[in-house]
């Protein structure tokens, strides 16, 4: 399933952030966002994730083949490590989880309650549950926060052999994951330009 | 939904989950009205049933900021709006979720309770039946509130002065059905009103609370 956006117009807090975004996510392939604080990554993603609408423009192929992981993780500290994982993998109507503790070291952790782990241990945990959603299209906000260099090395090969499969990931982060062939997409670029005719501001 | 609704129980029965809480809040309640109103048996028999409704419908209260806010602070509900789950089927097993957790205990505890308040014999049915009508219309308009109020800060106050006037019909009814049938009337009026409200809330109010939900998600 090929992710495609085009000429996508976003805001946020009722303000134009971005404008005229448009790219294309084969399968196979990674996208990188980059950009400074305020450029609106996070929106954009979110708007891809379908959480929020977009003001203009089109994105085809997410839906239902897309999993998305925000900033916070959405795990339950009175749960364990498997039971958070069982959850939702249960959500997206499977039933697997090895695979997925495997890939990020949780095994030695499955028994033990989320709410015991440590911040880089929980966001491991976050983004295994990707693994475990079956879907071919990840959308990842700053997945890489609080993780040590062996975890970020995890993470990248995890994506790597979620690339190999024939998914496909759209990130926004700072760290250089050594993904050769993730492409990146500089987002300063469709900065949306102030209008004159915004808001209040028109009737003066 | 079903991995939900288990989830949902499972984190209620564990540490710091919440379940019990209501039904403690239940019981002080009424055990403290005897205490209030003195020792006369004929004036607490008179307003036993109201009093019971009146104290399970302030118990289901407490309880109500926890169907979506934790979920919400830790971004389970972000996560789960992307997964393949109708926003409405969310929250209706959210409110389904409270009522088995919250709602469920106070109508098997209610005829305990009517002993204490020296309920007329022929009330302890008619308690536990409007009760067991009546809760889930308790809930899901509570989770109706969770989610309008869903991301404000301190948000609990705002949303017990939401919700206590959605509830004022449930509680007339309810509290009529449990009085008409302590004093030995006809209930089935008050009780068919009761049911209609209960159905029609549960029909229609997970639709108004997915699209605030979805409003507040933005």
């Amino acid at each position: 399933m090929v992710l495609r956006v085009s000429n996508l117009e976003i805001s946020r807090g009722g303000r134009a952030v971005l404008e005229g975004v448009s790219f294309a996510l084969a399968p196979g392939a990674a996208l990188i966002l980059r950009g400074p604080n305020g450029v609106g990554k996070t929106t954009l993603l979110r708007t891809v994730a379908g959480l929020q609408e977009a003001e203009a423009g089109e994105i085809t192929g997410a839906g239902e083949s897309m999993a998305y992981a925000g900033h916070s993780d959405g795990l339950k500290s009175m749960l364990t490590v498997a039971e958070n994982l069982q959850f939702w993998a249960a959500v997206f109507g499977r039933s697997e989880i090895e695979a997925a503790l495997a890939a990020f070291d949780l095994r030695e952790l499955a028994g033990r309650l989320a709410g015991s782990l440590s911040a880089g241990q929980k966001r491991r945990l976050g983004l295994a549950r990707l693994m475990v959603t079956g879907r071919a299209i990840w959308v990842l906000d700053e997945p890489t926060v609080s993780l040590d260099a062996a975890s970020v090395g995890l993470f990248a090969a995890a994506v790597r052999g979620h690339l190999a499969q024939g998914g496909s990931a759209l990130m926004a982060t700072h760290i250089d994951l050594g993904l050769e062939e993730a492409a990146v997409l500089d987002l300063s670029a469709f900065r949306a330009r102030p209008r004159a005719a915004q808001g209040d501001e028109a009737f003066l | 939904m079903m991995a939900l609704l288990a989830r949902d129980l499972k984190l209620a029965v564990r540490a710091g989950g919440g379940f019990g809480l209501g039904l403690a809040f239940f019981l002080i309640v009424t055990v403290l009205v005897p205490f209030g109103v003195g020792p006369e048996t004929a004036l607490l028999t008179r307003i036993a049933p109201g009093v019971l409704w009146i104290g399970a419908l302030l118990a289901c209260l407490l309880s109500l900021d926890r169907i979506l806010a934790l979920d919400w602070e830790d971004g389970t509900l972000d996560l789960l709006a992307t997964a393949p789950l109708p926003m409405e089927g969310i929250v209706s097993v959210k409110a389904l979720a409270h009522w088995i957790t919250t709602g469920l205990p106070l109508v098997l505890a209610a005829p305990v309770l009517g002993v204490l308040l020296n309920l007329a014999p022929g009330g302890y049915l008619w308690v536990l039946v409007s009760l067991a009508v009546g809760t889930p219309a308790l809930s899901v308009i509570g989770t109706f509130g969770a989610a309008l109020t869903i991301g404000l800060k301190r948000g609990g106050l705002l949303l017990s002065l939401l919700v206590l006037p959605l509830y004022v019909p449930t509680l007339i009814f309810g509290a009529e059905v449990a009085r008409r049938g302590a004093e030995g009337l006809e209930v089935a009026t008050p009780l068919l009103l009761l049911g209609g409200i209960s159905f029609g809330a549960m029909a229609l109010l997970p639709f108004a609370s997915a699209a605030v939900l979805r409003i507040n998600l933005r």
